[in-house]
């Protein structure tokens, strides 16, 4: 168990660490030949942290914290900002810090949707998990609900084959929903203990869109009351400002459960979790550091805080 | 498109319209809120700071021009200075030296770069009547190949079957060699996603240059894209020397900052925009006119344009005879819908009239694209003779129609009293007797 968290910490932080050299050197540079907290010590962290995609509000809310401490001269070295700083972070994302019910599920088949705008990494999510659930010895099927895009089926399916799961597909252009029905009765006849459900990228601002996920979810509660279980969102890193609308539209059309945020493997900081934590108060249960089936991982404050700075 | 920047931009110039004239006060107000939608709409930091710089420089000089109100001032210079930032024209795909011309789309994982590369051939294929060949080149991603594969049929136009098991390098010296034989003019190369941080990957991607001599590297970028925007235009640029950016997802509400960061790090432009999930949904990128989006002036060209291009003159030609008898019958009606539904999603049609950004809210102007549907299938369920002349439709008629259909007698009467309504209009132009033509930019239909 020791050896197993090592394990995860140093994965997590291997892959998080290009963020934190990155932040953690221009830190430095804003630190270097600098005694004293000054106003433009402050500015500068003021850029540091916007270019890390934290958003102009939380930065303002991050830097006003510190900047009365320096006042009252609880801060007084740069060290000791940092440590501040972080501290925030963690508070600020352990609203935000969740783990899916897998030992202990409620009831089984649990039905996990995947939803997202296009190109985010739901497909490749998906087939992590299930490569992840299969090796601890769960029973997965899944289901290839994106009948839109060119070729997402056989991906999934490709995916399926490497974990040894099921996958329900059905032909390219048909209903989505069918598929979702067909998955959830499959797994219930076969007794699997996971659906996940893999859903056509679609931008939030699309309503006939919005509408075909409504409807995913009204044909899975048909067919076993109180499904789907998790309605995940999956949001990309290196997106910037743009994925407070995604979670607010997707939020307000279905209701989510929780978020997964993917390629924190990329330079990129993946600050933005900090203002989603902060305005919609979901757990944010996975996250995807690599491309390797361990690379998809539980997500941790403070771990998350850590890495960061 | 940038929606939230300009909706910004307009409250501080709805404010500045107040005030008599400018003073560094009111300016100053203005550009801070300038600086934090540029911020929010994920502009990148020292772009921003430059760009507020000379936006002060050039308001605080021109004082002198009292003559116009502050507001429509600090638009213009703000116009002004985005036009210059993005560009001063539109510049097409590179195709020089002897054909075939390879042509590489590279980028991250999940910005677009197979959809993108179906709808670049079918823009070639359609418009410059080019001879486009698919390279699918991403032996990684599973299905990758598959989907390049299906998107070449689906517009017909001949794909190298690549393998997974193949060499990317390899793939592409031979598919240019198989487009050359089989008579194709432009090779376009799908890569696999990657990081720009991806040593060996970056690497594949420099040996596919130095194997193919690309005509043109676009690098392929998400709208909705960060700060990271810059740093991984930087790191390709430097490997590869792009010739320039496709920006795709633009549809959605992505503010798009991406679009002026690139463009100003790199000094590379945006030659195209993917708008939409249909293969026809890539548009070339006009600086000045997505500046006048940003600022909220609309997109009525690209609107026109997209209607010469899909009306054929022929169709417009008959339908003009017709109007002249008033013989506008409902099957021409359906014609005109069919028209307006190949233009693209009518959001996206929507999006480009001034003054729709600020609708966008509101519900009750949702373009409905089942309406559409509905007509249709209303249209398509009347018999011919029903279409010709809409009179002998009675009661019993629209009840079968609402069947067959699977709409209300209620849908039928409100189709067919709007189809009356547009009759009689168009009764009133033929009688004006002087609309010889459908020009440029006139709509042959009522909308």
């Amino acid at each position: 168990m020791t050896e197993e968290k090592k394990g995860f910490f140093k994965r997590l932080r291997s892959g998080l660490s290009r963020s934190r050299e990155q932040l953690n050197e221009k830190l430095e540079t804003v630190f270097i030949g600098r005694k004293e907290i000054d106003e433009e010590t402050l500015e500068e962290l003021e850029e540091v942290l916007i270019t890390s995609d934290i958003g102009f509000e939380t930065t303002q809310t991050l830097i006003d914290s510190v900047r009365k401490r320096v006042k009252r001269k609880d801060i007084d070295n740069i060290d000791q900002l940092k440590a501040a700083i972080k501290a925030e972070m963690r508070d600020i994302l352990r609203h935000c810090e969740g783990r899916l019910p897998f030992d202990d599920l409620p009831i089984a088949p649990y039905v996990i949707f995947f939803i997202g705008v296009n190109g985010v990494g739901k497909t490749t999510t998906i087939g992590k998990l299930a490569m992840r659930l299969k090796n601890d010895g769960r029973k997965v099927v899944l289901a290839a609900a994106d009948t839109f895009r060119a070729a997402a089926t056989p991906q999934l399916v490709l995916w399926g084959e490497r974990a040894g799961v099921e996958v329900i597909t059905h032909q390219e252009g048909s209903d989505p929903s069918a598929v979702v029905y067909d998955a959830i009765q499959s797994a219930q006849h076969r007794l699997a203990e996971f659906v996940l459900v893999d859903t056509a990228g679609r931008l939030h601002t699309k309503k006939n869109l919005m509408e075909e996920l409504k409807k995913m979810c009204r044909v899975a509660d048909k067919v076993m009351p109180g499904a789907p279980h998790e309605k995940l969102l999956v949001l990309d890193a290196t997106n910037g400002q743009n994925a407070i609308s995604q979670t607010k539209m997707f939020h307000e059309a279905i209701g989510l459960t929780g978020l997964v945020m993917t390629k924190l493997d990329s330079t990129a900081k993946g600050g933005i979790l900090l203002q989603i934590a902060d305005q919609f108060h979901l757990p944010v249960y996975l996250i995807g550091v690599g491309e390797k089936p361990e690379d998809l991982q539980d997500f941790s404050a403070e771990d998350f805080a850590d890495a960061m700075l | 498109m940038f929606e939230t920047l300009t909706e910004r931009l307009e409250a501080v110039f709805k404010k500045l319209k107040g005030q008599g004239r400018i003073t560094e006060e009111n300016v100053k107000d203005a550009l801070r809120q300038i600086r934090l939608s540029l911020l929010e709409a994920d502009v990148n930091y020292k772009v921003v700071k430059s760009f507020i710089a000379s936006v002060q420089e050039k308001a605080i000089g021109q004082e002198v021009l009292t003559s116009i109100t502050p507001g429509q001032l600090i638009v213009k210079i703000v116009h002004d200075e985005l036009v210059e930032l993005l560009g001063t024209t539109h510049t097409q795909l590179t195709l020089s030296g002897s054909p075939p011309f390879p042509v590489l789309l590279v980028g991250l994982q999940g910005s677009g770069k197979t959809t993108t590369i179906a709808k670049l051939a079918y823009m070639l294929k359609r418009g410059n009547k080019h001879r486009p060949y698919l390279v699918p080149a991403d032996v990684y991603r599973p299905a990758a190949i598959d989907q390049l594969v299906t998107l070449a049929k689906q517009i017909n136009v001949p794909c190298y079957p690549s393998e997974q098991s193949d060499n990317p390098v390899d793939i592409c010296k031979k598919a240019v060699q198989e487009a050359l034989r089989s008579g194709c003019d432009v090779v376009l190369i799908d890569t696999a996603g990657r990081l720009q941080v991806d040593e060996p990957l970056m690497e594949e991607l420099q040996k596919i240059k130095e194997a193919v001599h690309p005509s043109d590297i676009l690098l392929v970028v998400d709208a909705m894209t960060g700060q990271e925007a810059v740093k991984v235009a930087e790191a390709f640029h430097e490997r590869l020397d792009l010739g320039g950016v496709i920006l795709t997802k633009l549809d959605g509400d992505a503010r798009g900052g991406a679009a002026l960061s690139i463009k100003a790090v790199i000094g590379r432009p945006i030659k195209y925009v993917g708008v939409g999930e249909k293969i026809e949904d890539l548009e070339a990128f006009h600086p000045d006119r997505m500046a006048s989006r940003i600022l909220g002036m609309g997109d009525i060209l690209t609107l026109v344009e997209k209607a010469q291009e899909t009306f054929d003159q022929k169709q417009v030609e008959k339908f003009e005879k017709k109007l002249k008898k008033n013989a506008f019958t409902l099957e021409d009606f359906r014609d005109q819908l069919q028209q307006i539904r190949k233009m693209g999603s009518l959001e996206s049609i929507l999006s480009m009239i001034p003054g729709m950004q600020k609708m966008k809210g509101n519900p009750a102007l949702q373009p409905d694209e089942k309406e559409l549907i509905k007509v249709e299938a209303i249209i398509n369920s009347m018999t011919r003779k029903e279409r010709l002349n809409h009179a002998i439709i009675n009661g019993s008629r629209r009840k079968r129609i609402a069947r067959g259909s699977g709409t209300t007698v209620q849908d039928v009467n409100n189709l067919l009293k709007r189809y009356v309504q547009a009759k009689k209009m168009m009764k009133r132009f033929s009688k004006m007797g002087k609309r010889k033509s459908f020009g440029r930019g006139d709509f042959p239909f009522p909308m």
